[in-house]
This record gives structure tokens, sequence and C-alpha cells, in this order.
């Protein structure tokens, strides 16, 4: 076959080719003068830790952001995206990791909705729908029916539905944002199926996937980025696992985490065999008064889950939690707040500020149950709780009777800080707690941790960034899949144990 | 800033009752003299009781559509307890009245917490079951203020300081419900529970418990005013304040009470349901008919709600903001 024939010759011409690639958000450098080409036949996996780039790249070649700097060639020829229907035209599409596809609907019309075919009439050409719905699905060598409503199908049926939807728009370059995060070993099979059956039809696909064995299964060429930059590429075969994991966490950890080694007092926190019906097994930790221990993982390996069951979120299948050498039940977010054991959630937004209340009332809010009587709100020590946590971080507000909702982000994320700190805690369990801040403030966030520790607090700190696993952590637990991975000392510790140990990669 | 624009919002409200108020006056005069003004917050007792009922559960972001059918109900079974058994006292028919509507309130409630059925559901559904039972308990039948007691039909006119009791409850009920709201703990789990759920959970509150009891308010309150209800027009029928539901819920849109939960004032509440007791008092009386005076509560309400999105939109821009801002990290991401 000819396209058979161009994937193996090393001077096929690039489909898309992007040239110095830079792209800005405030604070932070995403993208910084990024080249990467894609051929046709060919898979090039992307790969980075989380936070490299990888997404931001994706955004630029669907559309959706527009670079900085740099230019985007299709066949030799430049082009830009201003919006996502301009890639759509030039032939980009994209598979995202969770699919946004409509249960009621037929599978043709969730191929087909939003450019239908139309009769002459300007009304929806059900045949036509139809028709190309099945030829596509059997370009794809599926037999679904067209007609099957999308609720009666099975995950990796869906995935071929959102796949053909990708394609029906005759597409030429395919983006797979992480499309096995949430499928099987055998409906990774079936994906793979397709893959190998678009790169016989000649259409270039971008890989994008934390998993090694994957990549080296499908992909023929590698793209490495870090910190925004590209730091490496060039044809999988040629390179090793090793070197592949060296590039990906290669920065040498400069930055300054202020961990100050604390003498470790005695156990507070045993978890023994912890598990949940779906997302976690066999989780078994203890945690001393004073120290910090990390929680690292891929996402979607169970870490944050794990944390929301401690706190009573969710309920745990089986386990025993022993605190403070006493076995206790955490069923609910209550039960735990007065166990002394609160969770600082990943979306301090969404999750931890209710905006329109006013700053004192989010900071007691935890604490009510302490602080009130027999039902009854005591405002006065109300107040002085609130004054006091806000003069500890230093919170900027006209007043605390302001409602949090018309504080800047960072006084919020101090608003939330500050209602937990303000239960008194004995454990703190901090679900990504640098995400999205600049690395100035990074810094102050890391001292403050150590601080808390300093005081007596034990930590348990989620996190996806390596730098901050490896700078601040007395010991850190590595998950996989739900189970545990690992659990590292601190003179143990090195991203590249840590990341194999995420990765499954021996 | 969102608090100052409720302050603003409420002074509004003042503003527009007192100008209508100025208004009908002229047009009639004796509107607005002390003894029509305290017929007309009379008059207005018995939505003020329900709206702020309904504002408890529309805090907790849900809905309760059936307190009329509620009051329906109530309002039989104590008419025709009073009729069946005259000397039963009257304390002890209210303490019934209120029992009754918190269980049927507690019953909302349960569907609400135990089942996670959308509240406008539930309650679409309990509106017409309570109703279905006054049907059934008085076989459709009528109790006549000839049936009635004195004290059970006399109590509530009693003037004290020129107030009808029922005005003094209506004001009784207002404070109780200002103590609930500003000072106990379940009115600050209402305000999170409807504010943001998911961080109400996080902070340790049980936000299916929370609007159990913002339901059981609502009842009990319901309750009480079937009592009122039937005392106050002296009859006892299956249809009375039938759709009256709607206007609890208009006076708490009207009143600046958002139907997203989380925001809203007794104030407001009051507010909103004086402002449409105005309205209705009113037109009668400079010869609008009935039936542009239904239109007319309509656009009311209507404008009302524009008012109320174009500050959700206000609301919505700290949060689209905040999204902005989360969208730029998962970029980086």
């Amino acid at each position: 076959m000819m396209t058979a024939a161009l994937a193996e010759s090393p001077l096929a011409t690039p489909i898309l080719e992007m040239r110095a690639i830079s792209k800005t958000f405030p604070g932070v450098k995403a993208l910084n003068d990024v080249n990467i080409a894609l051929f046709p036949g060919e898979v090039t996996a992307l790969i980075g830790e989380n936070g490299a780039g990888k997404s931001t790249l994706v955004k630029i070649l669907t559309g959706i952001y527009q670079s900085d700097e740099g230019e985007i060639h299709i066949d030799g020829k430049p082009v830009t995206f201003g919006n996502a229907q301009d890639a759509i035209d030039h032939g980009v599409t994209a598979i995202h990791q969770e699919t946004v596809l409509f249960d009621e609907l037929s599978v043709a019309e969730n191929i087909f909705i939003g450019h239908a075919p139309k009769t002459s009439l300007g009304l929806v050409n059900w045949k036509g729908v139809n028709a190309r719905a099945l030829a596509l699905l059997h370009s794809l060598e599926s037999n679904i029916d067209p007609r099957t409503r999308l609720k009666d199908l099975s995950i990796a049926q869906r995935h071929l539905v959102a796949i053909a939807r990708a394609l029906s728009v005759d597409a030429r370059i395919v983006i797979m944002d992480e499309p096995t995060a949430a499928l099987s070993r055998k409906e990774v099979d079936d994906l793979f199926q397709i893959v190998k059956r678009l790169k016989a039809q000649g259409k270039a696909i971008l890989f994008i996937s934390h998993k090694f064995d994957e990549v080296y299964e499908i992909a023929d060429n590698y793209a490495v980025f870090r910190d925004g930059k590209a730091v490496g590429s060039g044809v999988l075969a040629e390179i090793s696992q090793n070197d592949i994991v060296r590039l990906m966490v290669g920065r040498s950890i400069e930055h300054a985490f202020p961990k100050v080694d604390i003498p470790l007092g005695e156990t507070v926190l045993k978890v023994e065999n912890y598990s949940h019906p779906t997302e976690f097994r066999d989780i078994s930790f203890a945690l001393r008064k004073g120290e910090i221990l990390g929680i690292y993982g891929l996402v979607g390996a169970g870490r944050s889950e794990i944390c929301q069951s401690l706190f009573g979120v969710t309920r745990p299948s089986g386990g025993r939690l022993e605190l403070d050498g006493k076995e206790i039940q955490i069923r609910s977010p209550g039960d735990a707040i007065h166990a002394g054991i609160v969770y600082v959630p990943e979306e301090r937004g969404r999750h931890g500020a209710v905006l329109q209340l006013p700053i004192y009332q989010n900071i007691s809010l935890p604490s009510l149950g302490r602080t009130s009587r027999s039902g009854f709100l005591r405002a006065a020590e109300e107040l002085a709780l609130a004054r006091k946590y806000a003069e500890r971080f230093d919170l900027r507000a006209a007043a605390l009777s302001v409602p949090v909702g018309t504080l800047s982000g960072g006084n919020q994320q101090k608003v939330v800080i500050g209602k937990w700190l303000a239960t008194q805690p004995k454990i703190l369990i901090l679900d990504e707690p640098t995400k999205g801040i600049d690395i100035g403030s990074k810094a102050a966030v890391h001292a403050f941790i150590s601080e808390l520790a300093g005081e007596g607090l034990s930590i348990i700190m989620v996190s996806s960034e390596l730098p901050e696993i490896l700078g601040m952590s007395d010991r850190v637990l590595v998950m996989r899949e739900g189970l545990s991975a690992g659990l590292f000392e601190r003179a143990d510790m090195s991203a590249e144990t840590l990341v194999r140990a995420a990765t499954g990669n021996a | 800033m969102i608090k100052q624009l409720f302050k603003f919002r409420e002074m509004l409200l003042v503003v527009i009752i007192a100008v209508l108020l100025g208004v009908f006056s002229s047009r009639s005069p004796g509107f607005a003299s002390p003894s029509n003004l305290s017929n007309i917050f009379n008059d207005t007792s018995i939505l003020i009781i329900l709206a702020l009922g309904q504002m408890t559960v529309i805090l907790t972001k849900s809905i309760d559509l059936s307190v009329a059918a509620n009051v329906a109900f109530t309002g039989m079974a104590v008419a025709m307890l009073n009729a069946a058994h005259p000397g039963l006292p009257l304390a002890l028919i209210v303490l019934i009245a209120l029992g009754i509507g918190a269980i049927l309130g507690a019953i909302n409630g349960l569907f609400v917490w135990k089942l996670g059925i959308p509240s406008i559901v539930v309650t679409l559904g309990t509106l017409t079951i309570y109703r279905g039972m006054a049907f059934v308990l008085s076989g459709g039948g009528w109790v006549n203020a000839h049936q009635m007691t004195e004290p059970f039909l006399q109590t509530p006119r009693q003037l004290f300081l020129g107030l009808p009791v029922l005005g003094w409850t209506a004001i009784v009920i207002v404070a109780v419900i200002y103590i609930v709201m500003s000072r106990t703990f379940l009115g600050r789990a209402i305000y999170a529970s409807g504010g943001n759920p998911t961080a109400a959970v996080y902070a340790g509150i049980d936000v299916g418990r929370t609007r159990f009891f913002a339901f059981v308010i609502s009842g009990t309150l319901a309750g009480l005013c079937g009592y009122l209800w039937v005392s106050r027009y002296a009859v006892a029928y299956v249809d009375i304040a039938a759709g009256f539901e709607l206007d609890s819920v208009a006076a708490c849109v009207i009143g600046g009470i958002s139907t997203l939960g989380g925001i809203g004032s007794v104030a407001g509440a009051v507010l909103g349901s004086l402002f449409l007791g105005v309205i209705k008092n009113a037109l009668p009386v400079i010869n609008i008919s009935p039936f542009s005076q239904m239109a007319i509560s309509g656009g009311v309400i209507i404008a009302a709600v524009i008012f109320n999105a174009r500050q959700e939109r206000r609301r919505g821009r700290i949060i689209l903001r905040d999204r902005g801002a989360s969208e730029t990290i998962e970029g980086i991401a």
C-alpha cells in the first residue's frame, strides 16, 4: 500500500508542522519555542508530565487557543486557526479523554450533530445521515447500527462513535488526548486496531498518553515536552524507556523547597487495607505527627479518591482506620472534622467556598458545630475566629462581612485554607495545594506547609508535580490504577523511581 | 458588593411600595391612611407567612409547590375538628394545625432527602395528593361559619394596639424566622446548602437533612396558615388557596430571593409579599378589573425576574472569571 510505504519513508513530508510556537498565560510560559511535525500514516506520541504543555499544544492545534508566536503549516503552507471551526476546516480533529456524546440520541445523530447533511429544503437529510454514518462505521470496520441509541452501547463502542464523529469532518490529522484513560485492556486493544486502520488510511495521529507500554505499542515517533519546551523528539524505536523518563523529569530540582526537617512524633493515623468499590483497593499507610506524606500518581490513579474517602465524602467498602491508636469510623465530613481530619479540595473555588456568603461566615462554616450552643450561633466567637485566621493569612478585604465572591482568587484561597485551619485539625489533607499558582506563590505555600508540619500537624499532600512531591515529602505513597505502587522513604526517592512506579514501567 | 446590591434592592422595594401607595392615595384618598395600611398588612399576613416558608426552601435550591394544598388540607382538618369537637381549646387546635403542616412538609422533605427526587417533582405530586386528601376528608363538603366556634373565628380578628392578632402573628413569625436564619446553625446551613452544596458538604453540613428541615419549616408555616385562612374567610372547602403556592413563589422572587438558592433575606420575602398585597388591594380601589389585575401581577413578576437575572449575571461574572482562570490552569497542565 502506498500509505504504508510513506510511513516507512523517513523523507516523507509532514502533513502538519508547528514551528517555534510560544504561548504565555499570565505568569506562566506554557509553551516556549516548540516545534513538532506530524507525518501521514504515522503515530506521534506526545509525552510529558502534567504541566509540560501538552494540553496547551492540543488547544492551539484545535483552534481553541491562538499561539503568541510561531506558525502552523499544513502541507507546507502556513495556516492560521482563529477558532475551532478553522481547525476542522483544515482537517484537524481531536478525540478527547472524556468525549461528550448524547445518550438519548442515535449513533448517526451523535456523529453528525451540528453538521448533518441537509435536503434542498434545508431540513435534515436523514437518509444521508444514516448512510454516511454507516459508511464511516464500516471504514472503522465496525458493524454498529447507526440507528442504535447511544446509551445501549458499551464504552468501547461509544469510543468508536466518538472517533467516527471526529472523522466525519473529513479529518487528516487526528489528535487523541489520553484516549485510553478510562478503558480496560481489552478496550485499549480494540482502540489500537482502529488507530492502525487510521494509520493505514494515511492519517497523521498525535497520541497523548502517560502510559509507556501503550506508547511503545502504538507510536512510531515521540516528542517529549517538559516545562513548556520540546526537549526531545525522534523515532521511538531508537530510544529506551529509561531515556524517555530522563527526558521527562530531567530538570534539576532546584526550586527552593523549604522543607524543614522536623523530628517526627508518634503515629497519628493508621490506614489499613482501605478499599473502595471502584476507585482504590488495599491502601495502607501510617502518618506520624509532623510528617508530610506525599501521594503521587497519574491522574485517575485514585489519589484524590482515597483522600475524599478518609474525609467521609465517599464511603470505603473495606479496611480500617486508627486515630491516635483508637479505631474510628468516618461516615461523613462532619465525622472527619470532629475527629480532626480536614481536606482542602483541589478545586478550591468550586468546592471550597460559598461565594455568596461573607468572609467570616465562610471561615467559621466548618467550625460552627464547635462554636455554636444548642443550635444557636455565637456571633462574638464567630467573628473572633474569623478575625484570627484572616490576620494570620494577611487577608486583604474591605471588611470581613463582604462576600467571598468579591475577593481576588488568591484571597479566596486564603479564606479556604483559613476555614480549615480554624477547625484546629490534627491531620490536614491537601489536594494539589499549588495547582494553578505561579512559581513565586508556590514557594510561599510550601513554606507555610512546612510551618504547619513544624507546629505538629500531620499532612497528606496529593500532588502531580514531582518537584513538589520530592521536595516536600517525608515519605511518598505512589498509586497506580487504584493500587499502592510503593511507599518510598525520603532517602529512596528519586524522580525516576517515582515515575516508574506511577507508570508501571519497571 | 453583592450584599450592598441587596440592601439597595430592599431599599428599592421600600421606595417602590411607598411610591405605589402615594399614587394610589392620590387616586383614592384614604388609601394610605393608617387604618387602611393596617388593613392591607393584615390582609397580606398569610402571604407573608407562606412566603417565609417558601423562602427557606428556595434558599436551599429547592421549591415547595405544595404549600397551598397544605393550607387547604390543614384548614379543612382543623375546621372539621372544630365543628365536631367545639370543646377543644383553640391553643390545641393551633398546635394540631402546626403538627399536620409539619408532617406534610416532612413528607416532601423525606422524598427530597432520602430518595433524592427533585423538589419540583415531589411537591408537584404532593400538591395534588394533599388537595385530594382534603377532598377525601371532607367528602367535597364545606365547613361553614355557623359550624365553627366563636374563639376559632374571632381570635385572629381581636385588635391589639390597632392591629388584629392575625397581623401580629405574621410579625411574630417574621421575627422567629429572622432569628432562625441569622442566628442559628440551621439558618447558616440553609444558606450554605443553597449557595454551594459541594462546599457545604465539605464543610461537614448534611445538605439533604438541611433541605428536609427547610421543608418542615415551610410545611409547619403552611399548617398555621391553614387555620388562619379558614378562620379569616370563615369557611373551609377543598379549593381554598388554590394557586396560592405561586403567589408565595412570586413574593420571594420579587423580594430578591434567587431561585438558584443561597441568596435572599427575610426582609426581601416580607417586602415582596407586601408589594403583591398593595397591588392586590389597590387595583380594585382604582377600578381595575380583576383580570388586568392578574396580568399586572404577572408583569411585575417577570420584571422582578429580569432584574434578578441581571444580578445573577453580575454574580456569574465572578464565577466566569474563576472558570477562566481554571481553564487557563487546565491549559497549562
